[in-house]
């Protein structure tokens, strides 16, 4: 018996656990992948919103002020990449700007500070890379970028530091009540109790919920696909770029990362199947267009990969935060779409207090909240440098020459407390195979050291667990097919 | 912070000559980088033939030919240190580089020859739809694996584009058990060579579906199948052509892009048409003391012209090494004409041309019959008559040193091929 689970290790079930943490309290983390940050976490713009885009009073209004308010420390906190760019939504008509005057209305309501609308003017100067049609622009200072599994990775670590346990390949089958408490049990077999349990499944957090509550859930995946673009672009631009907000959402926009790189999309299309996170000709097609209208000058031969995200869009329109009425104990983050990664650290927190305050759970005096991480050689001064380099020679040795990552960084990645155990896995840590040519070089080496650090045959490594193995057995004793 | 006279960044058979001719002309203080541990560059793992057939006269495998210049090296003790990396160079030729063994470490150098090579374009470059599975990889990655590291990469392979490496893998899939569906090539022709079209895939019964491309990729963990379909003149798929291919692999093999990071750190000027370095004659960059050669320059077909090439740009280097005189700026610009693209060098002294000039291109499309021509301020100063032209197949012209006596002072310089 524990007192929380925390099911599912994305953004939202790390930053409840890395807050739970903070009280005297048993947590373990079901993750059904074999890595945290595999689910939206991973595919999304990544952008700290301001906070205008929803109706005042909402949860996704409420949660999203917060949670901006808090990103730039917690981020301080976990040394993990933030950037308060500025965001700006785009008009390209009048039209366009009646609704910049809304948005603004809304925004100012919802406590969001500093926002003004600027003239064509003004925006051409913030952006001169910005699309010729563009007439005015609203500017939330607020708005920021961030890398959301850089830091769903570092908040778990932290979790883990602070005693939580992980356990991944465990996808949750059923919750049911069982004295007074939770009896869940996974796919492969394993069985947990808890006195509480936070449901932050993502796209399955409506069959979660439906098991337990009256009160039924539908979340429809609503994909949303990409470009990367080189960095050899960056500086194209500072901030975010959005267009007007449609019913579907912000629709396509254009933001740099704290990499460098810079992103286009997304789209937003409501599918059917919950995995069905393909890239398809039309989605990448829109993209093109709505780019090309955003950025005068697109440089579609910068493209060095698409992807696509599922963004989880429930049927009440808002997030569905908290125990539901007919099912105490049971504390729901489902329905996360966007701004879900902005309010995931206001949401981490006030679902911990509530789950400490039903658990009766002290404060731990012996919290510890500052991670300590390996050296990003990429990110260190000269000095710096020779500093890593005196403590561990294996830092001269670049592993990936896109993103200047050392040997001694990707095999920190795979020895630190959630560990890399895929080629995704260390890709994510570390940046090694993001770059431009996409691992071409480097991939040979890091499958090496996952061998190395893990004990693995190389065609047992895959991609990012399950059946994606990189490689099969040496081929010379094979039979012809 | 130490002071030399050259400075080599690279490894691979262009740095290795450029390395000899500098040293075979008296550069005494010099240095080469490899990053790898091993020199060669992409040789050792073009395990098959067809080195050297220029250069030596005979027929030789990558490593057999990349053995010869190491051990030339040897024997000419130019200092070499492989497993270190050039993180950085600036336009005061200030080297920085790092390893294992020796740390951080920064050169001040007289000259500096850039021989980094080339890296593959990869998937995302080319927005193909579908899965992101394993099992999607550069072909040469692929080559890497299953010829230097023993690794199997696939059962079932389809490959994407008909460029070189793609063409050499089909053939060492299939000698290593491996089942290849067929080439696809969105262009009407391959963009390999001709030789390899021949060896590869035709002995082997492989189909290469030309104005074809890869419109799906599907399988959520690893590649179960790609969907092919024809293309139009425009090059997009053809609706109702669609077909499936049940494959374990895709291989790409679509084209190379020069790795020129560091030239550009350095405020080398890059051409849109090589994605390489504008240089002149002498092989100088736009930044006076750093010369390019090899892949980084432009992407070259045959490795005996990567020695050529490599060989000059160490002598220039070293030249420049010893009088460290500032040049008189190329006064002759060199353009691409009808039917040609990227031709190099970008710009030539006729002042102080100092070996003969070759002109290196590729033209624009097929060409039969062809006649490749070379004009000076309009006065034509060379011709060569070609059967067949493929922008697959560089081509080369050279013009003797002396002609360029008789044209001091000229502006430019154009090659033009017709039919
Ligand atoms: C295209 C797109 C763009 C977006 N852009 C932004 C943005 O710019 N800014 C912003 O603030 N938000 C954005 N969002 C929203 C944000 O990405 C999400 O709100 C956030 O990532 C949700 O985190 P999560 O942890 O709830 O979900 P996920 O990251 O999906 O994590 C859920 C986890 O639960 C696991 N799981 C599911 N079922 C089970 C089970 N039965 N047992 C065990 N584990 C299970 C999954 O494997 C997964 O790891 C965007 C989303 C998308 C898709
Ligand atoms: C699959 C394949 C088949 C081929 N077949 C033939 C053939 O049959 N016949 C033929 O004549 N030619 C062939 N070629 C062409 C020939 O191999 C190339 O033209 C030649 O290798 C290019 O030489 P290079 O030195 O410019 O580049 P590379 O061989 O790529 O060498 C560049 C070197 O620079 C190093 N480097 C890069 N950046 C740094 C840095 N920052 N610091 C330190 N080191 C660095 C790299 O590690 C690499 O070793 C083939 C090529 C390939 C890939």
């Amino acid at each position: 018996m524990t007192d929380v689970i925390v099911i599912g290790a994305g953004v939202i079930g790390c930053a409840v656990a890395r807050e739970l943490a903070r009280f005297s309290l048993r947590v373990v983390v079901l993750e059904k992948a074999r890595d945290v940050a595999e689910g939206a976490t991973k595919s999304n713009s990544a952008i700290v919103h301001a906070g205008h885009d929803a109706p005042p009073d909402t949860h996704k209004a409420r949660f999203n002020v917060m949670g901006n308010a808090l990103f730039e420390a917690l981020c301080r906190e976990l040394d993990v990449p933030f950037r308060r760019n500025t965001s700006l939504v785009a008009a390209f008509s009048p039209a366009d700007l009646h609704a910049l005057e809304e948005l603004k209305a809304r925004g100012d309501k919802s406590g969001v500070p500093g926002l003004h609308i600027a003239k064509r003017s003004e925006v051409r100067a913030l952006e001169p890379a910005i699309g010729r049609e563009v007439c005015a622009a609203l500017v939330a200072p607020t708005g920021a970028i961030c890398c959301p599994y850089e830091l769903t990775f570092r908040l778990a670590e932290n979790a883990a530091a602070n005693g939580v346990a992980f356990h991944f390949s465990c996808g949750v089958r059923t919750v049911a009540r069982e004295d007074g408490g939770w009896r869940v049990e996974t796919k492969e077999g394993r069985s947990f109790k808890a006195r509480a349990v936070v449901n932050a499944a993502g796209l399955y957090a409506d069959v979660l919920n439906n098991q337990v509550s009256a009160e039924k859930l539908t979340i429809t995946p609503r994909r949303g696909e990409y470009l990367m673009i080189d960095k050899a672009y960056a500086g194209s631009f500072r901030a975010t770029v959005f267009q007007v907000p449609t019913p579907m959402g912000k629709g396509i926009l254009v933001t740099p990362t704290v990499d460098g790189t810079l992103m286009v999309g997304p789209t937003a299309e409501n599918i059917a199947d919950k995995t069905d996170t393909r890239t398809t000709a039309e989605g990448l097609a829109k993209i093109r267009q709505a780019a090309s209208r955003l950025w005068n000058g697109f440089p579609v031969n910068g493209v060095i990969a698409t992807f696509a995200g599922l963004r989880a869009h429930g049927d009440r329109g808002d997030f569905v935060i908290g125990e539901p009425p007919d099912a105490p104990g049971f504390f729901n983050a489902a329905a996360m779409d966007s701004p879900g990664l902005t309010a995931a650290p206001a949401v981490g927190a006030y679902l911990a207090e509530q789950i400490a305050g039903k658990l009766g759970a002290e404060k731990r005096s012996d919290f510890v909240a500052a991670p300590t991480h390996w050296p990003v050689f990429r990110s260190m001064s000269m000095e710096g440098r020779v500093a890593a380099l005196a403590l561990d020679p294996a830092h001269g040795h670049i592993v990936c020459r896109c993103e200047n990552v050392s040997e001694a960084e990707i095999r920190a990645s795979i020895r630190c407390r959630i560990g890399a155990r895929t080629l995704d896995g260390v890709k994510r840590r570390t940046r090694a195979g993001m770059g431009r040519c996409q691992g071409g070089f480097c991939t040979t080496r890091i499958l090496a050291i996952l061998c190395e650090e893990l004990g693995l045959a190389p065609e047992e490594v895959t991609k990012f667990g399950g059946g994606s193995h990189v490689l099969f057995s040496c081929g010379k004793e094979l039979p012809l097919p | 912070m130490t002071d030399i006279d050259i400075v080599i960044i690279g490894g691979g058979p262009a740095g290795l000559a450029a390395a000899v001719a500098a040293r075979e002309a008296g550069c005494d203080r010099l240095l080469l980088f490899e990053r790898d541990e091993v020199l060669g560059g992409i040789l050792p793992q073009c395990i098959h033939t067809g080195f050297g057939l220029h250069v030596f006269q005979e027929e030789l495998t990558g490593p057999e030919y990349a053995q010869r210049f190491i051990d030339r090296v040897h024997a000419l003790e130019i200092p070499v240190q492989c497993g270190t990396t050039v993180l950085d160079v600036t336009r005061d030729r200030v080297v920085t580089a790092v390893s294992p063994m020796c740390g951080l470490r920064q050169f001040r150098a007289k000259a500096i020859v850039l021989a980094m090579g080339c890296r593959e374009r990869t998937r995302g470059a080319l927005m193909i739809p579908g899965w992101r599975p394993a099992g999607v990889y550069t072909a040469g990655l692929a080559q890497r694996w299953v010829n230097r590291e023993g690794w199997m990469p696939g059962r079932r392979v389809v490959i994407l584009g008909s460029g070189d490496i793609g063409l050499i893998m089909a053939r060492r899939m299939m000698f290593e058990g491996a089942k290849v569906l067929a080439c696809v090539e969105l262009m009407p022709y391959s963009s390999g060579l001709t030789r390899n079209v021949v060896q590869c895939l035709d002995d082997y019964d492989i189909p290469l579906m030309l104005s074809h491309t890869v419109t799906d990729i599907h399988g959520r963990e690893r590649v179960e199948g790609v969907t092919v379909a024809q293309v139009d003149a425009q090059r997009m798929p053809v609706p109702g052509t669609e077909q499936r291919f049940d494959c374990d692999t895709l291989l790409l093999s679509v084209g190379l892009i020069p790795e020129n990071e560091l030239s550009k750190a350095a405020g080398v000027e890059l051409a849109e048409a090589t994605a390489g370095p504008v240089v002149d004659e002498s092989l100088q960059t736009s930044v006076s003391g750093i010369f390019a050669c090899g892949n980084v320059l432009h992407v070259h077909d045959l490795v005996d012209e990567v020695t050529r090439e490599s060989a000059q740009a160490g002598r220039a280097a070293a030249a420049f090494a010893r009088s460290a005189a500032g040049l008189p700026p190329p006064a002759l610009r060199v353009r691409d004409g009808a039917g040609v693209r990227g031709v190099v060098p970008q710009a030539i002294c006729a002042e102080r041309v100092a070996e003969d000039v070759s002109l290196m291109f590729r033209p624009t499309a097929v060409f039969k019959d062809a006649t490749a021509a070379v004009k000076i301020d309009r006065v034509e100063v060379a011709r060569q008559r070609f059967r067949i032209l493929t922008p697959g197949e560089m081509v080369k012209l050279t013009l003797p040193k002396g002609l360029f006596a008789r044209f001091k002072g000229a502006c430019e310089l154009t090659v033009e091929v017709t039919e």
